[in-house]
């Protein structure tokens, strides 16, 4: 299978503060893919790298065969009209009802007739389940509403790549089963590859065909969700089984605790 | 480090940080100016952001205008009364009003009401990721969210300010003809006669559109830069009243040097 994005050696720090450190990672075509980290790993921050949004100090981002660093704001655009982003909370513009939150992008980029416009929208609220809600506010949805709302606008243009920031967070059990699995249904359906940035293990290894475990900038581990599971390396193994203690320390480094009671021992 | 050294090094980086935030808010000026557009083609976009800044601000303008306008009545028929000559009650309320007053009050209640609002609106919207989302769907926020504000900004200022004076000077009409007793007559025809179209009415319109491109480009930049924070958000909201207050006084007096040059 053709790989959509390939990330090599990619380097990225916010000022002098390094927080990716060498990544090597693909995603084929029609592939879930997982990222998973405890948080502020920089799983987001490899988002916002495939997405142009910033620039890494080292290493390449392609998608779709194209450099991603050094493409014009016009060639970047143009990429982006293939891209889907579903951001953390959503990110749905406040000021518009459900119905024009997810005709946003057809407006913006096609000069299709209001009536299609129509039909792809409630098309796009049918996939996730919420064509009822279609005149509904932003701040009158749920979180799990909200999500999937976000994730019908994500996918309004038929994109080649749907990218997930923590499509999990905050959500009750039911809407996790739901959005996992629209994930995997519309990446399966549409022919979509996804890369899907999570610290939710128990839901993302159900949908996922690839796993890249991060750790403090470096890919600890990689593999199918199956492996994973088996995995007895040591980070993947407290991550997996959410261990509150193992290599990455349920301690803040700190001076020695008695030292800092004043104590002497 | 000493403590004097220190001082010295935070000088020094308070500096630069003004140096390079003045850099940006250039920069972002320049932008929105480049893309400005859209603001145009899709008119539709800037009308509708006129009704948030400028039709909504309309309550407060006229109520404000109505009461400056019965002050300046009743204050300026106390003095001219002293000299006998109120029937130049009319002069001395529309110059104020229209070269002074209407575009300098109509002004700092835009910043406090429009402009505080536009700043949240963009802090928010930032803090929501809501302009990452929209530039990652590729579409520009500068030229789809920060542009129409700011022509809307623009458009809307001068009209307020015009609207200011208008029921300014209603207001002194009701106070020194209607209540007082000032000759109607000389009231009218002696405004008529004094106010010049040129150097009061074009002038204070002038300054009007000079206050509008400051106070919303600077909600806008404080919206635009303010930290994704609740308390990012409401520092920029405070800062936005703030130095577009300061603006609108330190631009009317260079303004009215400019202006007034001359003018008996």
């Amino acid at each position: 299978m053709e790989n959509l994005v390939e990330i090599e050696n990619v380097t990225f720090g916010y000022n002098a503060r390094p927080i990716l450190k060498g990544i090597n990672m693909t995603a084929k075509r029609g592939q879930v893919v997982a990222i998973m980290g405890s948080s502020g790993c920089g799983k987001t921050t490899l988002l916002r790298l495939i997405g142009g949004q910033i620039k890494p100090s080292k290493g390449l981002v392609r998608v779709a065969g194209q450099n991603v660093a050094e493409l014009e704001q016009d060639g970047l655009y143009e990429l982006r009209r293939k891209m889907g982003m579903l951001f953390q909370f959503g990110a749905l513009f406040t000021d518009m009802n459900v119905f024009d939150n997810i005709a946003f992008q057809l407006r913006e980029h096609t000069s299709l007739p209001e009536e299609i416009i129509r039909d792809l929208v409630l098309m796009k609220l049918h996939a996730v389940g919420l064509r009822g809600a279609a005149n509904l506010m932003p701040s009158e949805l749920s979180g799990g509403m909200a999500r999937r709302v976000a994730l019908a606008r994500a996918i309004a243009l038929e994109p080649t790549l749907v990218m997930y920031d923590e499509p999990f967070a905050g959500l009750d059990p039911i809407s996790l089963g739901v959005i996992g699995n629209i994930i995997r249904r519309l990446t399966d359906t549409l022919g979509l590859t996804s890369i899907v940035v999570t610290h939710d293990v128990q839901e993302s290894l159900k949908i996922v065909d690839y796993v890249y475990f991060i750790s403090e900038g470096v890919i600890e581990a990689e593999g199918s969700a199956e492996e994973m599971r088996a995995s007895d390396l040591p980070f993947v193994h407290q991550f997996v089984h959410g261990e509150p203690d193992g290599p990455v320390p349920f301690q803040y480094p700190a001076p020695p605790y008695a030292e800092d009671l004043g104590l002497s021992l | 480090m000493i403590a004097p050294l220190r001082v010295i090094a935070r000088l020094g980086r308070y500096t630069l940080d003004g140096i390079s935030r003045t850099g940006f808010a250039a920069r972002f000026f320049l932008a929105t100016l480049l893309h400005s557009g859209t603001a145009f083609r899709r008119f539709g976009l800037t009308i509708r952001e006129i009704y948030f800044a400028g039709v909504l601000s309309l309550i407060i303008i006229l109520v404000s205008g109505l009461f400056v306008g019965m002050v300046l009545g009743l204050q300026g028929y106390e003095t001219l009364q002293t000299y006998g000559s109120e029937s130049a009650l009319g002069v001395l309320v529309a110059l104020s009003l229209v070269r002074e007053l209407g575009p300098v009050v109509a002004g700092l209640l835009f910043a406090s009401r429009a402009g505080s609002a536009i700043t949240a609106e963009i802090g928010l919207m930032k803090a929501t990721e809501q302009l990452s989302a929209m530039e990652m769907m590729a579409v520009d926020p500068v030229a789809r969210v920060i542009a129409p504000r700011f022509w809307a900004g623009v458009i809307s200022m001068p009209m307020l300010a015009a609207m200011f004076s208008a029921v300014g000077i209603f207001g002194g009409y009701l106070v020194g003809v209607v209540l007082i007793g000032v000759d109607e007559g000389s009231f009218w025809s002696q405004m008529q006669d004094k106010v010049d179209f040129q150097a009061d009415i074009i002038n204070g319109v002038v300054k009007s559109v000079v206050f509008g491109i400051a106070v919303t480009a600077i909600a806008l930049f404080e919206g635009y830069d303010a930290p994704p924070t609740a308390e990012g958000v409401s520092g920029a909201t405070t800062r936005t009243v703030v130095t577009s207050s300061l603006a609108i006084l330190g631009l009317d007096f260079i303004l009215t040097a400019f202006m007034f040059r001359g003018v008996s």
